[in-house]
């Protein structure tokens, strides 16, 4: 032994042969290539990763650190990556990765059975899906083991077999896809959705039904989301991070909140748990869950009163009066005696402007100068009219270009003060409450009472002001809303917390012109309310100034996406090249119907408070199958299938009718739907003409992760093992569909699975075909996290006999041509019903809420009711069409968001310098190869080609008639390819496509671009909206921001089956996202389970684990109507009482015991636990804002307002 | 003086994600190989909690580091009461219970799985017996568990906590947690190199990185027992034991080591820092009060001539030297003073430093209504949730100066930054907060730059590694350009 003294240890290289071992490490870093690429589904992250190859195998990746700096001042990106990223490479070659294609083995031995008596595939398939005994066999084994390797060519002819079969005897509008976040992968998102589109069949939104979708985005911008690069955190002052756990769902951008706070900023963090992000805040909030609402609700309280009403901070006003609706005229009505809020005041109801264009579409202002009302340009009228140069936010008159000095309110300048109703949800009352209106006459005669908008947010905020009526009298007055005190009561925070933060809020934002900055996420975009939680922490931003400046803003970050090149990549991946009408299904919807949850509930009014008093022929009330049902042929929502009959069939019947051309063939479509002959799907969706047929799945876990109402999936269209025990309850609630005693079980025949992991979906599916992983093929990601954009590389080819997506739908496509060759030889006639779209003259298609079904209005194709279209579909060319770039695009050109550019000559010099396809005497740009469609995208997109970015400028000044190319001069000649994304990130241009302005190393902040060069934003005003007047709203009582209370656990029917076993305790059951998955990617892998507890535990407080008799690490058991989980519990006093965590989203795959409690089967995972019910009001549509768009209107799948029962495992069985 | 080069680092603790990126890059590259699954040469934890392996920290149960006894400095593993004949069976050894037992799943089993009535599921399965397992631990199994009555409550450095205190950590108004990375601290006085019996363990002359050498470890892991931090592991395959290298095959080639280059939360400086090497023992047998400053007093100014001058006479490099001048961790540690080494009362003397976490403001309780206590913008560090004496217990030997000192000067920046950003603090309280925490405005500017702004390049600075002139002492340089990477790997071999 050596003598303990100093520097014995030190070796020196002087003794260089001691240290020769120190190879023994260098060897194992040598490695043979580095190539860049990224992760692609799910996660936003979009970050660049250097993957190492050595001796031809991935060996591990690290984070590339090139990215293009931002302008002084900012912190940079690198280095972008995460735990869960970092692991990805164990996929590559583990025992999970799905090496072979494979076939449910029931089904491979009845197919290969059938293959061997018909010598015709598509009659093969029909002799087995028209056998009951047959088709049962395969489902009930679903999910049950018993895969066997197949041949790729046996699958392929399986799966074509099944859609031709399909097509002919339902309709292509049977055959879906789902497959979520496009902007991670956007060629492989591309590849299902080009194939699914070419044959007629139906693409399946995922933002919406994820909920993250926050509906207050469309409702207050008209834009689904808009929010800020990461960066521009950076710039905020007051940052309030409300339900969004930066370091779990963030991880890459979590320093720049860190590093903010070094640069003064101040961060509040707004949670129940002490979550991950706690650890960074100034103030931790540990607000009652589900309770955001009410707490900014609260504040605006504060901010109106002190920073408004007293103080009238001038940046404050003005910004009101300039981008907000604040000053719009609201019309009073009296109902009963008792006036109340209705619709803004229509232009075309005064003399000056009753004959302008598009009147029912031209609000109006009060002009403090001429004291008269006048009407701002820029609305939607303006928008959609004739008229160009005239959508601005110019305050001048549309009519006589007269200057407008909008006035906010009326307090001092009324014509008397009228008691206004409005509603307390929190106490199921109504209140009255002063506001001061003016008098007007209209052009008929008739005298109008009306207010501003300023005026009623005043009143209902409750700032007196003066003012008669029911408002409190001061902060601490605990029964009238919406005070610090009576916020108190729900959010369980100290009033004196609350204004201490409102002032904090308004001095920042008064002294840095709008740096406040809410980051915000699904822990409040969850819950059922969401849309008016979000709303009330808006409102908070647009009082202050905060929307459209850089640091200051609404970030909502949760399953959000940007899919930056979107023109070009929205032409192929809905073959927009190729068809003129799309099948587009918002998930929430189509789930909720075919899996019928819908069944499972009675009235929405059961857990949704609406106002007592209500219309005659309010939509406030019934079953929500009835607004769905509305929603569709009110053209609100799209539906498919869309009717009772195959949608071929009806327009050969249009045909032997005498309906030669399209219209005659809409007219007669329209007749047979008036006369009731033609039905619309959704109002029977039980009847087995109704159901969809064949699903493909790629790039999700669309049966557990997100499928809210796991086990209804299982029953409803798998038609295997179920652990739910609700039963029916809509008999007689539902009144415009057609019930049906016994429910469809098993209505899926056929579903196929992409996949490089045996996850859930994987194991429950028919046919799972080998997918290569995100280091084995080429891809294109982008992501509003940051804005640069990143490839996807092959560092290795795609292993064993994995292939790209693009790969395999288009080998799909391939065997699906050779079919119809004999199956469907001719072009086909394809009727097509679309539903009334954003960013289109359906936009202001319905001023007032009429049926035509009750005849209250004319049936009008695109106008009142779904728009329909005749689509020409060539079959046995549809492969070809998917390797071509189609000539659509070069004589429509391409936009998105409302704007549009010509192509020809880009298409045109594509012909000539890229790979072209040549087949039937024509010749197309080529997107055989995956790489070629990567090209094609960039070369088209505005954010990519300079040139089309100033022509889409160019596009929306004519209608702006504001200077704007100047936003696009300096990128000009910036062409891009994707062998240059390989080499270096690309931080894209400015494009009038999205909001935020980044040139010089901007950092992107949403509708800068609104706010600096005064483009309208895609609303009824053009403003953003506090008021949101649509009829239904109104009926709804969410015209006003209000808070609405949480449903309770008994009628929003989790527990209504259940009965409470042994010592259980009951708890609101919350499914955050976690920190060892994305969804549930990587959560299985052996890396991430070792740093977590080798399962998805059950997270429990420690008093409440007590009282079940539950320690640390012991298995329990969570049950309720809808199924059965069965974990571990993590018990920790971070948990508050009442709530229960389970992450984000755990797998049926591994380490999931029995349940005794359900007969002893797999016990389920999250979603097991959960239920689809859609809020009704979101359906609206045709209505400026409120007009669907895919991933952007629509109720959403929100499950956060879950109860569940808990109790301690009592066996443990696998 | 016996100027030597150290690469130092420095973990702000302030910015830590808790993501566990940094462990992962390490196991990808490190450890992913049989017989070294369950080391993590970079682990993360949560405190209060007990870490990895469970309890590392009690010296009372692992006898780690080193003690003063007589005035002379012994390892505590070998000390009186420890003989060499613990070499075949030493108590104080982490078990298999300490660490965990590694496990993966039967993935296979769904695809292999014939039909049957119920769904597959892949069950976990050891990596050391390849049997099913009832997972009871792993390597971070406390993981964001503030206020677990079973595992943060047992956080050695609650010891010197009053009983209320303790409680209070794991209700509402208290309630908080940080993370704690942690690797191999290369440490000037490393235990793990005076303890092994076959010399295998050493500290690399040019710049400090203590390697254990994969020919000659026999396997006695006497170095797993000394190290108090437990950063070095045995490999139950090739039965040899490892350790961190610092990536030294990465900073050779100018590249930090893969936990700096992966960490997102951009919270890790690396850089050289020259010492002294005669004072080591004297310094690491003060009493615990001096500790931190002692320490601290090893380290040169590396633009004072007297020191230059006795580099270049040690053989250092002009680069080196200019690499020293430019460390970011000589400004966290040296000159700012708001970085501090972790437990510097096991006396080994860890080149790896932290900067010491804010934490939320605390609060109180009323009936169901809780309120905060903050007053001003910026809470004082005495409000903070994180009680100061138990980071006092991490990084200041249990005394509360230097923390306090350290967080004091944090909280200055920012209001600092505020009164220069926003304007709702007055610049005069500002510069007077900064004068009370012994910090200029050039300093101020300088701590924010190098916080918030710091590039890849600001954040590691890796001196030249000069590896021609390394190799030159073997072969001609030419010569190996030539024939490198010629030749057959072999496998590590047990025993010698």
């Amino acid at each position: 032994m050596k003598p303990n003294g100093s520097l014995s240890w030190i070796k020196d290289e002087s003794d260089p042969k001691l240290r020769g071992w120190e190879e023994f490490y260098r060897n194992r870093w040598q490695h043979d290539k580095i190539v860049r690429s990224t992760h692609g589904v799910n996660c936003t992250g979009s970050c660049s990763w250097q993957i190492y190859v050595k001796d031809g195998i991935v060996t591990w990746e690290m984070q590339a650190l090139d990215y293009p700096s931002l302008q002084a001042g900012l912190p940079p990106y690198e280095p972008r990556g995460c735990q869960r990223g970092i692991s990805f490479s164990w996929y590559l070659y583990s025992p999970l990765r799905v090496k072979y294609p494979y076939a449910r083995g029931a089904l491979l031995d009845l197919w290969k059975k059938a293959r061997a008596e018909h010598s015709d595939p598509v009659a093969a398939w029909k002799s087995l899906v028209e056998n009951p005994e047959a088709r049962t066999r395969w489902q009930r084994a679903r999910g049950k083991g018993g895969f066997r390797r197949v041949a790729w060519d046996e699958a392929l002819e399986l799966v074509a077999a099944s859609c031709i079969y399909t097509i002919q005897k339902h309709g292509p509008d049977r055959i879906a896809g789902f497959s979520p976040i496009p902007a991670m992968s956007m060629i492989s998102y591309a590849s299902g959705a080009r194939l699914l589109q070419l044959m007629g069949g139906v693409s399946l939104s995922f933002y919406d039904w994820y909920c993250d979708l926050p509906p207050a985005s469309p409702e207050t911008w008209g834009e689904q989301t808009d929010v800020h690069e990461s960066a521009d955190w950076y710039n905020a002052k007051l940052l309030a991070v409300v339900g969004s756990n930066l370091n779990m769902t963030r991880t890459p951008d979590c320093h720049f909140a860190a590093e903010a706070r070094h640069n003064g900023s101040k961060m509040w963090v707004f949670a129940p748990d002490f979550s991950q992000v706690s650890k960074y805040a100034d103030e931790w909030v540990s607000i009652n869950a589900g309770q955001d609402g009410a707490w900014w609700m609260a504040v605006n309280h504060v901010l109106l009163k002190e920073f408004h009403h007293e103080k009238k901070v001038p940046y404050f006003l003005d910004y009101a009066k300039k981008y907000t609706d604040a000053p719009y005229l609201v019309e009073l009505r009296e109902v009963e005696g008792v006036f109340q809020p209705g619709q803004l005041l229509r232009a075309k109801r005064l003399e000056k402007y009753q004959e302008v264009e598009n009147g029912d579409w031209k609000f109006l202002m009060w002009d403090e100068a001429e004291g008269r009302p006048k009407m701002p340009m820029g609305s939607s009228g303006f928008r959609w009219g004739s008229e160009p140069g005239k959508w601005n936010l110019i305050l001048k008159d549309g009519v006589d270009s007269s200057d407008i000095r909008p006035q906010l309110t009326f307090l001092d300048n009324h014509d008397g003060i009228i008691q206004v109703r409005l509603d307390d949800f929190a106490e199921g009352k109504t209140l009255r409450r002063g506001v001061p209106v003016k008098q007007l006459e209209t052009a008929c005669g008739e005298r109008l009472t009306v207010t501003t908008v300023y005026d009623l947010l005043m009143a209902q905020y409750g700032v007196s002001r003066g003012l008669e009526g029911d408002y409190p009298a001061g902060y601490d007055d605990e029964a009238r809303t919406f005070t610090p005190a009576w916020a108190e009561k729900y959010t369980g925070i100290g009033r004196d917390v609350l204004i201490r933060f409102a002032r904090e809020w308004g001095h920042t934002a008064e002294l840095t012109q709008g740096k406040c900055l809410i980051i915000i996420g699904a822990g409040v975009n969850h819950w059922y309310h969401n849309n008016l939680m979000y709303r009330a922490g808006i409102h908070a931003l647009m009082f202050c100034g905060c929307v459209g400046v850089n640091g200051g803003g609404l970030a909502h970050y949760v399953g959000q996406e940007k899919l930056a090149p979107m023109e070009s990549w929205a032409a192929i991946a809905f073959a927009r090249d190729w068809m003129p009408a799309v099948r587009l299904q918002n998930a929430p919807s189509w789930h909720y119907v075919h899996t019928d949850q819908w069944r499972y509930e009675r009235d929405f009014t059961d857990y949704h408070t609406v106002p007592v008093r209500q219309v005659r022929d309010s939509l406030a009330h019934g079953h929500t199958m009835d607004l769905q049902a509305r929603a569709v042929r009110s053209g609100w929502l799209p539906f498919y299938p869309q009717f009772n009959r195959n949608p071929l069939e009806v327009v050969k019947d249009a045909e032997a009718a005498g309906a030669t051309d399209p219209e005659a063939v809409v007219g007669y479509a329209v007749d047979q739907i008036k006369s009731g002959n033609l039905k619309f799907s959704v109002e029977d969706p039980d009847a087995a003409e109704n159901w969809p047929r064949v699903w493909f799945i790629w790039r999700g876990n669309a049966l557990m992760a997100s499928a809210k109402g796991h086990e209804y999936f299982l029953k409803h269209y798998l038609g295997t093992h179920t652990n739910a025990l609700a039963e029916d309850m809509a008999r007689d609630a539902a009144k415009e569909v057609k019930w049906h005693e016994q429910a469809p079980q098993a209505k899926m025949d056929l579903v196929v699975d992409l996949n490089f992991r045996m996850d859930t979906s994987a194991l429950y599916s028919d046919i799972v075909l080998p997918a290569a992983t995100w280091y084995e093929k080429a891809d294109l990601n982008s992501t509003d996290m940051h804005s640069f954009i990143h490839p996807l590389s092959a560092a290795v080819p795609p292993c064993w006999e994995s292939k790209s997506d693009w790969q395999i739908f288009r080998s799909i496509a391939r065997k699906f041509s050779e079919l119809a060759a004999k199956h469907l030889p001719g072009p086909v006639r394809d009727l097509v019903a679309v539903p009334l779209a954003h960013d289109t003259p359906a936009e202001i298609a319905q001023p007032d809420l009429k049926d035509w079904r009750r005849g209250e209005i004319a049936a009008i194709p695109g106008v009142t009711m779904p728009g329909l279209k005749v689509v020409t579909r060539d079959y046995k060319n549809l492969y070809n069409q998917f390797i071509s770039f189609g000539p659509a695009v070069r004589t429509t050109g391409l936009g998105a968001h409302g704007t549009h550019y010509d192509i020809a000559d880009f298409y045109d010099e594509a012909l000539r310098d890229r790979p072209t396809v040549a087949w039937e005497g024509k010749e197309y740009p080529s997107l055989f190869e995956d790489e070629q469609v990567c090209d094609t995208i960039l070369r088209f997109a505005s954010v990519t080609n300079g040139e089309l970015a100033y022509r889409s400028y160019q596009g929306i000044e004519t209608k702006v008639g504001l200077p704007l190319v100047q936003l696009a001069e300096k990128g000009r000649s910036v062409r891009t390819s994707y062998k240059e994304l390989q080499a270096k990130p690309l931080r894209l241009l400015n494009s009038p496509m999205w909001s935020g302005l980044i040139e010089n190393g901007r950092a992107y902040s949403p509708f800068t671009y609104n706010t600096e060069l005064l483009v309208p934003w895609r609303t009824l005003t053009g403003r953003q909206h506090f008021y949101l007047d649509h009829p239904v709203y109104i009926q709804f009582g969410e015209h006003l921001p209000t808070y609405k209370p949480k449903p309770l656990p008994t009628e929003y029917a989790d527990l209504r089956f259940t009965r409470e076993e042994g010592r259980s305790i009951m708890l609101n059951y919350l499914t955050p996202h976690g920190k060892w998955h994305i969804h549930s990617t990587y959560g299985d892998n052996q890396r991430m389970t070792t740093l977590s507890r080798g399962v998805e535990p059950f997270w429990i407080n420690e008093r409440d684990a007590a009282e079940i008799g539950v320690v640390d690490n012991d298995w329990v058991e969570i049950y309720n109507d809808h199924g059965v989980v069965v974990t571990r519990a993590a018990v920790s006093a971070r948990i508050p009482r009442g709530i229960s965590i389970q992450y984000h989203s755990p797998e049926r795959t591994y380490s999931v015991p029995v349940s005794p409690l359900r007969g002893y089967r797999r016990a389920g995972g999250h979603n097991s636990l959960t239920r689809t019910r859609l809020k009704p009001n979101l359906m609206v549509g045709g209505y400026g804002q409120f007009t669907f768009h895919f991933n952007y209107w629509g109720p959403t799948g929100c499950n956060r307002d879950t109860h569940i029962l808990v109790r301690k495992l009592p066996e443990l069985r696998w | 003086m016996d100027v030597r080069m150290q690469i130092s680092m420095v973990f702000h603790l302030d910015k830590c994600i808790g993501c566990h990126t940094c462990s992962i890059a390490c196991k990808n590259i490190w450890t992913d190989r049989k017989g070294a699954e369950y080391m993590w040469w970079n682990n993360v934890e949560t405190k209060p909690g007990t870490g990895f392996p469970t309890l590392w920290e009690d010296q009372s149960k692992y006898h780690g580091g080193w003690e003063v006894e007589n005035g002379k400095l012994r390892l505590k593993s070998t000390g009186k009461t420890r003989t060499i004949f613990n070499i075949y069976h030493n108590p104080s050894m982490p078990t298999m219970d300490d660490y965990y037992e590694p496990w993966t799943y039967d993935y296979q089993h769904l695809f292999n799985a014939p039909e049957g009535p119920d769904q597959p599921t892949a069950r976990p399965l050891s990596m050391v017996t390849g049997k099913p397992i009832d997972i009871e631990a792993g390597p971070n199994w406390d993981d964001d568990l503030g206020g677990s009555p079973v595992y943060a409550a047992n956080d050695p450095n609650l010891a010197e906590l009053t009983p209320e205190q303790r409680l209070q950590l794991s209700s509402v108004e208290r309630l908080v947690f940080f993370y704690f990375p942690r690797i191999c601290n290369h440490c000037l006085n490393p235990s793990c190199v005076a303890a092994c019996p076959s010399g295998a363990l050493y500290k690399r002359g040019e710049d400090g990185i203590v390697l254990l050498d994969q020919r000659r470890c026999r396997g006695w892991r006497a170095c797993v027992a000394a190290c108090p931090y437990k950063k070095v592991f045995y490999n139950w395959n090739t039965g040899k034991s490892e350790k961190c290298i610092l990536c030294f095959p990465r900073l050779e080639t100018g590249q930090a080591p893969a936990c700096f280059h992966s960490c997102v939360g951009r919270i890790r400086y690396l850089g050289a820092i020259l010492y002294d090497a005669e004072r080591i023992e004297e310094v690491a047998k003060r009493p615990n009060e001096e500790l931190v400053e002692a320490h601290r007093s090893l380290i040169l100014d590396p633009y004072d001539p007297a020191v230059i001058a006795a580099a270049r006479r040690g053989g250092l490099h002009d680069s080196v030297i200019e690499a020293a001048q430019k460390s970011p961790v000589y400004k966290f540690v040296k000159v700012w003073k708001i970085a501090l080494p972790p437990h510097i009362e096991f006396r080994t003397l860890p080149m790896l430093f932290y900067v010491p976490p804010m934490s939320p403001v605390m609060a109180s309780k009323n009936g169901d209504t809780v309120s905060h206590t903050s007053e001003d913008l910026f809470h004082d560090i005495d409000q903070s949730r994180v009680p100061l004496k138990f980071l006092a217990n991490l990084f200041g030997a249990g005394n509360e100066v230097m923390v306090r000192y350290a967080l004091r000067k944090q909280k200055a920046v920012r209001w600092y930054r505020r009164a220069v950003t926003v304007g709702d603090v007055e610049m005069e309280l500002a510069q007077r907060m900064l004068r009370e925490a012994d910090c200029s405005v050039e300093e101020a500017e300088a701590i924010y730059r190098l916080t918030s702004l710091c590039t890849f390049e600001d954040r590691f600075v890796i001196p030249p590694m000069h590896r021609e002139e390394a190799l030159q002492m073997l072969e001609d340089p030419l010569e190996h350009k030539q024939g490198a990477g010629f030749g057959f790997l072999a496998a590590p071999r047990r025993g010698l």
